[in-house]
């Protein structure tokens, strides 16, 4: 407790002085003439000032957790592995490894690659083998997400571990994590993830001991621990739950605006009708689109709401037919030519898979002039398409979260707005692989950048229904601290700009601004120091500076995803061989702002000696280059790395034994 | 769980499932209800009076037969729902999706 009292102070001390440090930046220290780097400062270290009191509000509650009751008796789990194109090897090890866990349980392989070598392998050693059904034929597949739902429907553990494919377990795994659902409104319990192949020096920032440690356990301490998509053990019903949660959701929102479009298409449809009998059939659909529209507006359930609106339209055609059949059949070879009817406005999102309800194509639909009996096919189609029983989804309940590309957070999320809890295990019972070249890395961390803030921008966490305040504020933290990209590009640039040009972004270098600055650095680093509690978090600070194209690619991208509706592109990231020549291509933004860092250096050394400018700001901005240096010299570190080798070997026997 | 099944005309169905109706048990159930649609009847009513126990499981269950009966040109409806049952769909929010009738005979007349 006294440690949680020394950090709660520092938490405090560092807020005030923070926030007495960027006031006095914000009123008394723009220097106004400058302002075209002045404003971008002051908003950069506005932008930090936030992010150090998300982080200190995290460690306010951190907490660790006394060990679990032993698992409730007689529950039954099921173990998913879950792979796509790992090598048949790879994935059997930890096959193997999984087959060994102690506690009792099933075994099976999700292969979405499906794979005969796989099943193969995978029946040889015992496990279980599940690929996609039919259903998922030519339907969204919605990547990890889609597979563990495929397999949800195929089992029927009331507990799941999700491993990823090289995520080799210990056998204690689910003697150590199951006793946490003694507590029924428990959903989730998430344990590390470590890796392996990593040196002790972990030159790409793999290993993530701040995050797996101090910030979960702080996230912990509001109920918001986090699921990290592998090595955790999740409870089938409440998942469930929220599947039928988002089914319902989707259902009355479709089925809303499928009404909505078909009553406009309708409407122009009618205006060409010359025949009174059709000109009768449409008045007839367009008053039960309108029927339909006020009974689900009234809270009608949608079921009966849909089912009576397509037996209606059922008989309206079939009058037809009774009416006038040739011109039905002449219409229908006009239709036949036009072939449209079918071809509905539900579009794809590639990367993510969803199934969107496509609202541009949906206005260009109802904008089209379409002949009466076609309008009313293209009408029955559509609302047919998003009925209850979506037959545009493979499986109409979705349990795990298909917003994101990264379905973890989002799930979770979900799961703490419906009132579930999480639980941060802190203990290693999973050992993976991470990535050994600079390539892969950075195209990891830019798809969980880019799916963090996809669910920032799709379901902004401080205004869901359902979450905390702490919550929100934990979710938040986390997708603020991907925004660092912009604030990282004005404190590359603002030294930059002092030395070449002598243009200050601050009033003046005076007392006024060491006297304030200064503590307020220190009591950040110091709080810094205190939360991680010795672990190493240097190489983790670097990178969040360091990779800051990544970042801003992240922001722009998610957001033409989000708002705009573009794909998210990983395609556009440079092919490099994996021994990582030519990979410097990847980090030359970094590269750049090395040399430019270098030269304005050294032109700022040539212009205080000649007098142009003075001493004093010359010198904090040769300290502030230096710092950014050592934090961008990550980057030839991870270009040099030639990937792990057995012999530098020395962490993982150690922290196995 | 055990299935009681009655098929009162060639284009409708009833179904009983007895006891608890959870994972275990919703593999069961949609294959039943799969194997009466298929076979022509496309009106299915799920009679839950004697079910003791749903959970977000079977219900799951009951939107994939939901499904197929819809695609079939049918309908699924629930009737004589029970307390518990009646909690699972206002929790999952279910009861604004299907409509919970008061007995088969309701359900069959409605819509």
């Amino acid at each position: 407790m006294g440690r949680q009292l020394l950090l709660r102070v520092i938490v405090v001390v560092t807020a005030i002085l923070g926030v007495n440090y960027v006031a006095w930046r914000w009123l008394e220290s723009v220097n106004w003439s400058a302002w075209w780097i002045a404003i971008p400062l002051v908003i950069a270290e506005t932008y930090s000032l936030v992010d150090v009191l998300l982080f200190g509000t995290t460690m306010w509650k951190a907490k660790t957790r006394p060990a679990p009751p032993p698992p409730p008796p007689g529950v039954t789990v099921d173990v998913f592995i879950t792979t796509y194109d790992e090598p048949v090897e790879l994935v059997a090890r930890t096959v193997e490894a999984a087959l060994a866990i102690r506690h009792p349980h099933s075994t099976w392989v999700l292969d979405d690659g499906s794979r005969p070598a796989m099943r193969a392998a995978a029946e040889a050693l015992g496990a279980g083998y599940i690929e996609r059904t039919i259903d998922w034929a030519d339907r969204p597949r919605h990547a990890k997400a889609g597979n563990l739902n495929n397999a949800l429907f195929q089992t029927e553990g009331e507990f799941f571990l999700v491993l990823d494919a090289d995520q080799v377990p210990e056998p204690e795994i689910l003697d150590n994590t199951l006793g946490y659902f003694v507590d029924d409104a428990v959903a989730l319990v998430q344990t590390p993830q470590y890796f392996t192949n990593v040196s002790e020096a972990d030159p790409l920032g793999s290993q993530a001991p701040l995050f797996y440690g101090p910030i979960q356990q702080g996230k912990d301490g509001w109920n918001a621990a986090f699921f990290c998509g592998s090595n955790a053990v999740l409870r089938r019903d409440a998942l469930m739950q929220l599947g039928l949660v988002g089914y319902v959701r989707e259902t009355e929102r479709a089925v809303r605006e499928a009404l909505t479009t078909g009553r406009s298409l309708l409407h122009r449809a009618s205006k060409q009708a010359e025949d009174p009998r059709e000109a009768m059939a449409l008045r007839q659909v367009r008053k039960a689109v309108d029927g339909a529209l006020e009974r689900v507006a009234a809270g009608e359930p949608v079921a009966a709401v849909t089912y009576d609106f397509q037996r209606r339209l059922d008989e309206v055609s079939a009058s037809m037919v009774h009416a006038d059949l040739a011109a039905i059949r002449a219409d229908l070879a006009a239709l036949d030519l036009g072939g449209e009817v079918g071809a509905l406005p539900i579009a794809t999102d590639r990367e993510l898979g969803a199934t969107l309800v496509d609202e541009s194509a949906l206005a260009q639909l109802a904008a089209r002039e379409l002949s009466p009996l076609h309008a009313m096919a293209e009408v029955q189609a559509l609302v047919g398409a998003v009925d209850v029983g979506r037959s545009d989804e493979a499986i109409p309940v979705m349990p795990v979260a298909t917003v994101s590309v990264t379905e973890d957070m989002a799930t979770a999320m979900r799961l703490h707005a419906l009132g579930w809890r999480t639980v941060y295990h802190h203990e290693r019972l999973a050992y993976g692989l991470a990535p050994e070249d600079m390539a892969t890395m950075m195209t990891q961390r830019l798809r969980w950048a880019q799916g963090t803030l996809q669910v920032m921008l799709k379901e902004n966490p401080l205004v869901q229904k359902g979450l905390s305040v702490g919550q929100r504020l934990m979710y938040f933290s986390t997708m603020w601290s991907y925004l660092s990209g912009f604030a990282a590009v004005v404190y590359l640039a603002a030294p930059v700009i002092f030395l070449c040009f002598g243009v200050l972004p601050v009033t003046a270098w005076t007392v006024d601004f060491f006297i304030r600055f200064i503590p307020f650095f220190l009591a950040s680093q110091v709080l810094f120091l205190v939360a991680a509690q010795g672990v190493r978090t240097w190489r983790g600070q670097q990178y969040s500076l360091a990779l800051f194209p990544v970042w801003i690619k992240a922001v722009t991208t998610a957001a033409a995803n989000v708002w705009w509706g573009r794909p998210l592109g990983f395609a556009v990231t440079p092919k490099v061989r994996q021994d990582g020549a030519g990979a410097w291509r990847l980090v030359l933004p970094q590269l750049t702002a090395m040399v430019l860092l270098v030269v304005a250096a050294v032109i700022g050394v040539i212009r205080a000696s000649l007098g142009y400018s003075l001493w004093v700001g010359t010198v904090v901005n040769l300290a502030w280059v230096a710092y950014d240096l050592l934090v961008l010299s990550v980057i030839v570190q991870g270009l040099r790395y030639r990937g792990y080798t057995e012999s530098e070997e020395t962490t993982t026997h150690e922290s196995r034994a | 769980m055990n299935l009681e099944r009655e098929l009162p005309t060639p284009t409708t169905a009833v179904l009983r499932p007895r006891g608890r109706l959870t994972m275990a048990a919703a593999t069961t159930l949609k294959t039943a209800i799969d194997g009466t649609v298929a076979d022509g009847h496309h009106l299915v009513v799920v009679d839950l009076g004697e079910t003791e126990f749903l959970d977000s499981s079977g219900l799951g269950a009951l939107v994939g037969g939901l499904r197929v009966a819809r695609a079939a040109g049918g309908d699924l409806r629930l009737a004589r729902v029970g307390t518990q049952v009646r909690t699972v769909l206002e929790l999952t929010t279910m009861d604004r999706v299907l409509t919970p009738h008061v007995t088969v005979d309701d359900a069959f007349a409605a819509g």
